[in-house]
């Protein structure tokens, strides 16, 4: 399934994340006001959509991510608020308390496969939802309407994080970390080993591979980053509410991951900054921003007849149809030479 | 508990029980015989209510006409999604639910778009009701549902059991391959399983309408209560639904009058995981099908 990493990046592969990153630096002073907005929750959704695509590495696809996300906005909204923790330490506990809860989860998830972990997950994730709404519960969670009033990350370094602009910097330094482990940990041996339980979960047991806790492993990860997110999130809008975290958001979580595919580390970033641009610029130029759910159906629906391989699908198809182009180029020439 | 609150509370579980059998039967129906998870079931059943805001409440229709056409036109579009999203995914496991995640999204937003999010009123072709002694009400809006519940049920029963359709439809639910070697066509049986199961569901939503001011997004909580009675009485089993969405209905109708709605979503949900993880094949067992 994976080609070899050649071990040293290449010239060209420093020289392009060298542009991207200047891009990225360059990116929000060319924006608007309300597109630095969408550029930070843009930051957000590519950790959420990638620490998403550790679990499914697995094989399993979960319908909790989006609760799990707002686990972590919810615990660090409260201990920021309630418990006084200075925020970016409280979004550590956060993304801890959401790790926590999937390792909690584990135990009667992964006693389930396919079908029924996607439906087991869903309901896992409903129960906690519908905790935050409960009435009796409300003192704690604040009921349909959620906590308010959630301190924002404080100045630091004398840089003021209520800007967009600077909150954009912040996250894309803690996304960029997180993406960079998430990146190695697919590369190293667990990762591997995630893959082996997906394509061959028997045969991974039969050589001694424990796949209860490598599943396990995946989801706790993949929560501990879903939790950052949450929490990157909730100091950022400075609200939380049980909606927010809704099987309308796992939808798009769902469909930003398989538009742009998961076989590749790239392609769920692919994935939500393409539907994201649709969504932000094309759907808003045009003054028809309701139509989102239309376009997001639409488009999945296009992809999974289309191309069920996602959008990563069409980098390879590039390269291939790039190199036949080339190689027939070259055999016409080295046709045309002995008629010279 | 007083023994009035009691019976009245019954009579709400049953029509609780109704509805929701009505819907859980189609969508097993359709798991049963074409192995597709429909996410879009609870937008059909959103259809079917819309359907008769459309007709009913803003043209003047009458009320059952209007509940025809709803099954009609639910089922039609049970048939578009069949044809246009099942069969050219049949060979992707996934590729069906996924697919109809992104018809529901569509569905939410024509009906967004047509009506606008809020709440749609519509008023009760009827005001007649039964009051029984002990001064329980049971108004005929909701004896309609369990009657149409009891009727198009038993009739899908005579259905499957009786005539050819119904032993194709079993056949391909039991065992696709063996079906085809018998020249039973996979299609034509999918499309039928698809009508009949959006059909009902689209009934459900139509009977409902005036009971439940429709939104673009009551399918949500429709599907969570699919999902249950399917998963706790065994996906695949017609019959475990109906009992299950009995149950269900009962459960769900008790711990709402006696603490909160919110509390009887929970104790469904973890209803549901504990029958995940004790016995996943549900109640009612998965050998037989449909």
């Amino acid at each position: 399934m994976h080609k070899p990493e050649t071990k040293t990046a290449g010239f060209g592969w420093l020289i392009g994340f060298a542009l991207l990153a200047i891009l990225l630096i360059v990116l929000p002073h060319l924006l608007s006001f309300s597109q630095q907005e969408i550029l930070v929750m843009l930051v957000i959704d590519v950790l959420l959509v990638c620490s998403y695509r550790l679990l499914t590495l697995t094989g399993e696809w979960s319908l909790a991510h989006a609760v799990i996300m707002g686990v972590g906005a919810y615990a660090s909204a409260l201990a920021a608020k309630e418990l006084a923790v200075p925020v970016p330490l409280a979004m550590l506990v956060g993304a801890s308390v959401s790790a926590f809860l999937a390792f909690l989860l584990s135990f009667p998830l992964f006693r389930m496969k396919g079908f029924y972990f996607l439906i087991g997950s869903f309901a896992a994730g409903e129960v906690i939802r519908l905790m935050w709404k409960w009435s009796d519960l409300t003192f704690l969670f604040g009921g349909p309407k959620g906590i308010k009033r959630i301190p924002s990350m404080p100045d630091l370094f004398g840089i003021d994080f209520f800007e967009p602009v600077n909150y954009y910097y912040l996250c894309l330094i803690v996304v960029a970390v997180s993406l960079l482990i998430l990146y190695r940990v697919e590369r190293s041996r667990i990762g591997l080993t995630f893959h082996a339980i997906h394509w061959q979960d028997k045969l991974a047991e039969s050589v001694g591979v424990n796949t209860f806790r490598y599943r396990m492993l995946a989801f706790v990860i993949s929560a501990f980053f879903a939790g950052l997110a949450g929490a990157l999130y909730a100091h950022y809008v400075g609200a939380v509410a049980p909606n927010r975290f809704d099987v309308e958001e796992m939808v798009y979580i769902l469909i930003w991951a398989i538009v742009g595919g998961t076989a590749t580390f790239y392609g769920p970033i692919i994935g939500v900054v393409t539907l994201t641009i649709i969504n932000e610029v094309i759907l808003r130029a045009l003054g028809v921003d309701e139509m989102r759910p239309m376009l997001y159906g639409a488009l999945l629906i296009v992809s999974i007849l289309f191309l069920p391989d996602g959008l990563e699908s069409l980098v390879p198809k590039t390269k291939a149809w790039l190199a036949s182009r080339k190689e027939r180029r070259e055999n016409m020439r080295t046709e045309e030479v002995p008629a010279e | 508990m007083t023994a009035e609150l009691f019976l009245q509370t019954v009579v709400n579980a049953t029509y609780a029980a109704s509805y929701m059998a009505l819907i859980a039967v189609g969508f097993v129906l359709i798991f049963g015989v074409m192995g597709v998870i429909n996410f879009a079931h609870g937008e059909l059943y959103m259809a079917g209510a819309y359907t008769v805001v459309a007709l009913y409440a803003d043209m003047g229709f009458p009320f059952f006409l209007a509940v025809v056409v709803g099954l009609i036109f639910v089922g039609c579009l049970g048939l578009v999604m069949e044809v246009g999203l099942f069969r050219p995914l049949r060979d992707n496991p996934l590729g069906g639910l996924i697919a109809s995640i992104g018809f529901l999204l569509i569905l939410q937003t024509v009906a967004m778009m047509g009506f606008g999010v809020r709440m749609e009123n519509v008023p009760p072709s009827t005001q007649d009701k039964i009051v029984f002694l002990d001064g329980a009400v049971l108004t005929y809006q909701r004896l309609y549902v369990i009657l149409a519940a009891v009727g198009l049920l038993s009739a899908l029963w005579i259905f499957l059991r009786k005539s050819k359709f119904g032993w194709s439809l079993r056949a391909c639910a039991q065992d696709r391959e063996a079906a085809v070697l018998q020249g039973i066509s996979i299609n034509q049986t999918a499309r039928i399983a698809m009508f009949i199961g959006a059909g009902l569901a689209g009934v459900a939503g139509a009977l409902t309408a005036p009971l439940v001011s429709p939104t673009p997004f009551m399918g949500h909580s429709v599907i969570v209560t699919a999902f249950i009675i399917i998963i706790v009485g065994g996906i695949g089993s017609l019959e475990g639904a109906v009992l299950v969405a009995i149950l269900y209905g009962f459960v769900h109708t008790f711990v709402t009058t006696m603490y909160d709605g919110t509390l009887a979503n929970i104790v469904g949900l973890l209803l549901m995981l504990a029958v995940l993880i004790v016995k996943p094949t549900g109640l009612f067992g998965a050998k037989e099908r449909a």
